[in-house]
Parts: structure tokens; sequence; C-alpha cells
């Protein structure tokens, strides 16, 4: 491999956002029919290479070279026609229109949608990807939109394929079902670029490996030499710490105990929850695991009280039936909340660190007195998050989209952690957040659980919840699964709830049928 | 070869202070160009524009009462503005006010009454902007409906409404036939300040209005929802703040603001309700939040320079003979500077040569 000439290679690359300098001369040789994994942490790089390699942005410096001639694609549309398919993270797809629809209007021809299904058809069986073509969109699994995006690269016969964390959204079953599909592409004689940062998969799967760490290649090597461990080294730059963590089970009452919840969802196409049963102990992480767009965002508001439930018996907090009370409600009771979005969500991203402590406290820390914020008591606290959770900032109080991801998912943790709360809900706890920050927020919840507090983490990540959590639920199509102790627990067992066997009909059934 | 838009990374406190004086610099500069193009001595001109206004006590009052009603609405559509709640309907607001207002001076007409006149006029001119202003708010908030484009209408409802009472029902009798109510009687006219001026307590109203509007925003809670509401509004909702509640709140606020400018204006400069009562206060006064940065000492500011231009443009009618629409022309050029240099804030201008076009393969 090291001898034939390169299919993709990219010499001296150099991008930059205003001060940052996202890829600092980067070098990467993509051999024919190799499967190349892009390994790094969020923020390292990776995706500004790709947009690259695929003609969405242009490098300020260095070169590609594509099988040895020097090339420049100022366009995904030239990287098509040169052979480069990708699939990237978050879907390009119209929900309202079916799969061979939304593939016809990706295909650059005046194909008749028909010639393009029955085309799709053969290519999705032949790679083992089962599509029906006249299906809308909307009501399609993420692994099978996933699916669409793959096809619809396939069909034009690619030379490189992309793929963007391509199993970031699916279950341990379908992940399977990827690797073979991907074996086949590449007995094919495909090459394949492959960017994640899950490093047992790149060590399964892929030939060989290019690090980033802050923009900047640190190593190429063959994974299958190396161990987890030592990927892991090379993509942090130093060692991990593994979260100290004993599964405990508590015979404390729940703290939080849903009951038969129902709720249609405001989005038109968001996921209606369906007779959620669900207690939280205090002492004890619970988690719900579950693929993307599960009914996931709909929990969290309706625990949190920004949807409030029809009854009030539903939920209840301490005790207290709090179905129809608002967020602050449920705060004053000793509820806390982290929601999935850091910047929009969880903090407005042009105000201010202590703006933002006073946006999730003010009903609870005592920062407003008759009407007036205590300014020097919002900075105060401000000081004392940053202290404890080590968020890494400039000046004293400054925007919150001023501090990365990490460090923002720290503060915005560590603000409703440091109050002492008797129950967290904390939805993507880790998610985007570099692998430092991650572990620190992993421990500061177990922690929390284990001075007495009842915690529930919702994540999409299946390892962070073996992790940390003492039970686990899945959710799917708006249902939840009875949470079962993880000590004992099979993932094979959890990915086959995620995949939604064992739900039995319900829900599901009639979504088809809609 | 193609122009870029770029966002700047970060943009500076000072830059953001410094960019309404660049405006204001650049509007006078193309002012100058104006009134050469037109013949005129710019110099001059000049002069007559924005120096005569503040040139003696007599006018530095007029000034007042000019600027007055800009910076209540201004301060009002400023609540407005930062929670995302597009009010542009205020002069629809000022002239229901002053009907409002106008309707108790003309019912207590001839009749004796006594200091409570003008105090219950100002409540029901707030209560008039306010009434008028919540149709937008219930609209946008039970139905989804754009309030931009029914706050602007209803001003056309308004202003037909205030013709319509001044040529019909509201007519003095003893008027000659001409449109316009009787005149108030001196209880139902604005309080003066002075005995050789036309300075009245609107001004000190308004400036109480700038203070307590920037203690608002700046140390209450009431103040943090309104800019979370329009910073960032699902982080509103998980603040537990509710939107819909804000967006009448900001409405009945700012109309409420707007229809008191409307009766000070019109107990303060006619003395009685007239076909016309408004040389576009409330459409001004958007260009006097945004020059004032949506705050309320910048809307004081901001107010004091737009009322320049008002007088500046009167006195230009007598001395130089140029028309009335030269003050709109240059309130316009103005708030045309003033987005450019906001644009210019946010944004970083590049021109980008298109690469050479590589030989197809």
């Amino acid at each position: 491999m090291t001898t034939a000439t390169p299919l993709m290679l990219a010499s001296g690359i150099v991008k930059r956002f205003g001060a940052l300098v996202a890829n600092d001369s980067v070098d990467l040789a993509i051999g024919p029919g190799e499967v190349h994994a892009l390994l790094g942490e969020n923020g390292a790089g990776k995706s500004t290479l790709v947009k690259i390699l695929y003609g969405l942005l242009q490098p300020d410096a260095g070169t590609l070279a594509w099988e040895g001639r020097t090339i420049s694609l100022k366009s995904p549309a030239e990287a098509r026609r040169l052979g480069i398919g990708m699939v990237f993270q978050h879907f390009s797809l119209f929900e309202a229109l079916t799969v061979a629809e939304n593939v016809a209007l990706a295909l650059d021809g005046t194909e008749p949608v028909s010639a393009v299904a029955d085309r799709l058809v053969s290519v999705s069986e032949a790679y083992g990807l089962p599509l029906d073509p006249r299906r809308e969109v909307w009501r399609l699994s993420v692994g099978e939109r996933q699916r669409i995006e793959i096809v619809r690269c396939l069909m034009q016969n690619p030379r490189l394929l992309i793929l963007d964390e391509p199993t970031s959204v699916l279950t341990p079953q379908e992940t399977e079902g990827l690797f073979a599909t991907l074996a086949r592409i590449k007995a094919e004689g495909c090459a394949i670029l492959y960017i994640s940062h899950k490093l047992e998969e790149v060590r399964r799967i892929c030939d060989r490996a290019t690090i980033l760490r802050h923009g900047k290649v640190v190593a190429t090597c063959d994974p299958r030499q190396e161990s987890a461990a030592s990927l892991a080294q090379m993509m942090v730059g130093s060692k991990v710490m593994p979260t100290r963590h004993e599964p405990v089970l508590s015979d404390q009452a729940p703290f939080l105990r849903v009951q038969d919840l129902s709720l249609r969802s405001p989005d038109p196409h968001g996921t209606h929850l369906s007779g959620i049963d669900l207690e939280v102990r205090p002492g004890e992480i619970t988690g719900i695991a579950g693929v993307a767009g599960n009914g996931q965002d709909e929990l969290f508001a309706a625990l949190s009280g920004e949807i409030l439930a029809a009854r009030a018996e539903v939920i209840i907090l301490a005790g207290q039936p709090v179905g129809h009370g608002d967020i602050n409600t449920r705060r004053k009771l000793g509820a806390a909340f982290v929601p999935e979005e850091r910047l929009g969500h969880a903090a407005a991203p042009r105000l201010s660190l202590s703006d933002n402590a006073l946006l999730a406290g003010h009903a609870t820390n005592g920062f407003v007195r008759s009407g007036l914020v205590d300014k020097p008591g919002t900075l105060g606290w401000v000081d004392r998050v940053v202290a404890a959770f080590d968020v890494r900032k400039g000046p004293r109080d400054p925007a919150a989209s001023a501090l990365s991801g990490g460090n923002l998912q720290k503060f915005v943790v560590g603000r409703d952690i440091l109050r002492n709360p008797r129950l967290l809900i904390v939805s993507q706890p880790t998610w985007g957040v570099d692998a430092g920050a991650a572990a620190l927020i992993r421990q500061a919840l177990v922690d929390l659980a284990r001075s007495g507090a009842a915690v529930l983490v919702i994540s999409q990540d299946l390892d962070e919840l073996f992790e940390i959590a003492d039970r686990m639920a899945v959710i799917f199509h708006g249902r939840l699964s009875p949470a079962q102790p993880t000590a004992g627990l099979a993932r094979e067992a959890v990915g086959l709830l995620m995949g939604g066997s064992g739900f039995g009909p319900g829900e599901a059934r009639a979504r088809d049928a809609a | 070869m193609r122009l870029v838009l770029s966002k700047r990374e970060n943009s500076s406190r000072w830059m953001s202070l410094l960019s309404p004086l660049i405006a204001v610099a650049l509007t006078i500069a193309s002012g100058a160009v104006l009134f050469a193009a037109m013949g005129l001595d710019p110099a001059k001109a000049l002069a007559i524009y924005f120096l005569s206004p503040i040139s003696d006590t007599w006018a530095l009052q007029e000034l007042a009462v000019k600027a007055t009603p800009l910076v209540l609405i201004s301060v009002g559509l400023s609540l407005c503005y930062l929670s995302n709640n597009w009010n542009i309907g205020a002069e629809g607001q000022f002239v229901m006010g002053a009907i409002f207002g106008g309707g108790i001076a003309i019912a207590t007409h001839g009749v004796a009454n006594g200091p409570w006149v003008f105090p219950a006029m100002m409540l029901a001119g707030m209560i008039g902007g306010a009434a008028l202003a919540m149709i937008p708010a219930m609209l946008k908030t039970r139905l989804s409906v754009n309030e931009i484009l029914t706050s602007l209408m209803l001003v056309y409802i308004a202003e037909l409404l205030l013709d319509w009472l001044v040529r019909g029902p509201w007519r003095d009798p003893k008027g000659f036939n001409f449109p316009q109510s009787v005149m108030f009687e001196a209880e139902a006219q604005t309080i003066r300040l002075t005995s050789d001026g036309r300075i009245n307590i609107g001004t000190l109203i308004a400036l109480v209005v700038v203070v307590l509007a920037a203690f608002l925003l700046s140390r209450m809670l009431k103040g943090f929802e309104i800019r979370l509401v329009g910073e960032a509004p699902r982080a509103a909702r998980f603040a537990g703040f509710s939107q819909s509640r804000l967006t009448w709140t900001v409405f009945a606020i700012s109309g409420a603001l707007a229809g008191l400018a409307g009766i000070i204006e019109v107990g303060g400069t006619m003395g009685q309700l007239q076909p016309t009562i408004s040389p576009g206060y409330g459409f001004t006064a958007i260009i006097v939040a945004f020059l004032g940065r949506l705050n309320p000492i910048g809307c004081l500011i901001a107010g004091v320079f737009l009322a320049i231009t008002f007088i500046g443009g009167e006195n230009a009618q007598i001395a130089l003979r140029l028309p009335l629409d030269v003050t709109r022309v240059f309130q316009g050029l103005l708030l045309f500077f003033v987005l450019a240099c906001d644009a210019f804030l946010i944004y970083r201008v590049r021109l980008v040569r298109s690469a050479p076009q590589e030989r197809s393969a």
C-alpha cells in the first residue's frame, strides 16, 4: 500500500477560521481499496478535513491529489464527479418525500424517478441495505435513513466513500449490519474514509488510521497493531482516568415516579410518548438508552415541565403530583435539569456566564430579591462553579459562546450539581465533549448519586451508560422498557431493545399504519 | 469575483458604541453632498439644519417638545424589539392614545372640572394605546399571525378613526366646519413647565421613563427575561419564562407609552384633535430605537438627535425654501447608515477573486 500511488493524497492542508487553526499542515494518504480511519476528539479538525476532501470547504494552503494528479475541488458536485461520496452525520433528506424521490434529487442527471427506484432496489439488495423506495422518509428509523444516504452514494459508483461517525446513531445490531456492508463495498475496490472516535470499531474494520489532535496529525498507524488504550492516548494526548463506579442498587423510595405518561409531541415530525412508567431512586443513576429521535427530547421536556402533562398525577416528584407544574415549580422541589443542547437551550450564547447562572437558578438560588437581580451573587456563583468544575475561560464573566464545548458543558452541568439537587435529569451529558471534560462530568454524576441524589441520564452513548448507570431502560418509538440493573445486563439485550424487539405491537405499528 | 460576508469572531464593545456616531457622521456628510447638488452652500445649510435647533432657549424647549414623544415611544419599542416582538404600529398607538385621552377632554368640555382631568386623560391615553397594541399581541400568541403586518395595518385604522371622529361626531360645532374638535379647557391641556415656551411635563415623564426602563433592563429579573427571550427563546423556556405572556407585556407597555406620548402631544402643542396629529413620530421612533441600540439611555440621546432633524427641517423650509421631505430623506439616510454600520460590525466583507479555473478532467 505504501508503494502504490495513493487514491487521495492531501498534503500540507491548512484551514483557519478566524484565529482558530482547524487544520494545521495536515497530511493524509488514502490508498485504493483501503479502509482508513480518521481518529480524533471532537474539535480535533476531522470534520474540517473531510469537508475539504468533499469540496465543501477550500483549504487556505496545501494541495489535494487524486491518483497522483493535483486537483482543486470547488464544490461537492466536482467531488462526486471524481467518484467521492460522503455520508454525513446529520442527514440531508426531505422528510415529506419518498426514498426514491430523495435519491433522484441528489443524482445530477435527469433520470425519471421510476428508473431511479428500480436501480435503487437492485443496488440496495446487492449491498444488503434493504429499502422500500416508495416510503416517505419521515416514517423511517434513523438507521434506515442512513441506508438511503449510503445507497445514494453507492448509486454514483464511488471510488472513495467518506462516512462521518456512522455508528453514532445505530444500535449494536445495526452497526454489525453496517460493517458487513462496508466489507462488501471494500471488496469491490472502493476505498473508505471512516471518521470516528470509537476505538474498538476502528480496530476492527480499519486498515490504517490517521490521528488528529488540535488540528495536527499526531500519528499514522495500523490500528490493529495498537490497543484501544494506546489509540486513546494518542488521540487525547494524555492518559484518561476511567470513572470510579461500582454499581449499587438503592432500596429507598423513588424520588421521581412517572406513571403512564403519554404526550403528543408539538413537533409534527416528533415522537409521541405513550404509557411511560419510570422510577428514579435516590443514590442511583438510572440510564435511558435509545437511538436518537425515539422520544428522548419529548421525555426530557415532559420531565422538566417545559411541556406540561395532561394529568398532574402522572409525574410525582418528592411525593407531590407535578404534572401541571412548570419547570421552576419542579426546581423548587429539588429537581435540576441539564438539556442536550448546550447553546440555545441550556445557555444563551451571547449572554454572560453570570446571566446564564441566573437563567437556571433564578427560582432556587436566591439570586433574586423582590424582582431585583443580585449581580454580585450570580458572579460569585459563577466563580464557585468555575473552581469546582475546572471550567477554563479567559475573562471572569465571558459570553457562553466564548467557551469551548467541553468547558461550557462543565459549566451547565456544574451550575446545577453545585446546588445539591435531590434529582438531576441530564440529557447527553458528554455529547461532543473532549475526553477530559467527559471523564470529569461522568465522575461528578456518579459522585452526586453516591451522595444521595437521584440521577437520570438520557444518553445515546451506550458505552457511557454501561460505565455509569446502575439501572438501565431503553426508549423506543416513545415507549420505555422497564429499568433493569446494569450489572449482569448484556449489551446485545440492550441493543435488541434499542432496535425495537421486545416492545410488542403498539406505537411502532401505529406509526407504520399512519 | 464576488463579495463575501463572513461573521466576525468577536465584535468589540467600543465599536458597537461608536457605530451610531459613525452613522450620524456619514448622514451629515451625505447631507452636505445633497445640499451641494441642490446648489446650496453645504456649510450654511447644515448649520441651519443642525445648529439652529440648539441655538437659544426657545429653540431648546421646542427640541424637548419634539424629542419627548420620540423618546417615550422608542423606549417602549426597545423593550419589544429586545424580546423579538416587532411592533411597527406605534404610530397607530400614538393616535389611539390621543383619541382616548382627547375623548375625556371633549366630554368634560365646558363642565366644571378640576386638576384631575389631565391625569385622567394621560391614563386614558395609555389605556387606548395599550388596547390597540394588544390586538397584534393577541393575534400573535393565539393564532401565530405575524405582528409586523398586523401592528402596521392597525396604524391606518387608528388614523382613519381619528379622521372620521374630527369630521363627524367630535367636530367643533362652532368651528366654521373645519375638521377639528373643540379647544381643550385649560385643565385638559398638558401642564407647562415655563411661561415663555412650550416645554411641558411630558419631558419630565420621558426622563423618568428612561431611568425606569434602564433600571428594569439592567437590574431586574423582568429585564433579564426580556433580553433572554430575544436572545434564545428555547433557553427562556428552560428558565421557566413564558414567551406569550411576555409578548402581551411588552406590547402593552410599548402601546401605553405610545398612547401617553399621543395625549401629551395633543394636549401640549395643539390643544385639540385634528385629522393629522403626528409628523410620523411612531415610525421615526423605530429609527430612534435602533440608533439608540435598543438601550433606554441610547434612545434618549438618539431621540434628541432625531428631534433636531425635525426642527432643522422646518427651519430649512423657512430659511432655504427646501421641501419638508428633506427631513424624511435625512431620517431615511440615517436609518440606512445605522443598519449598514451594524452590518459591518457583525460581518467582515471580503472581496474574493474566483480561483483560476481548473482544466476540466
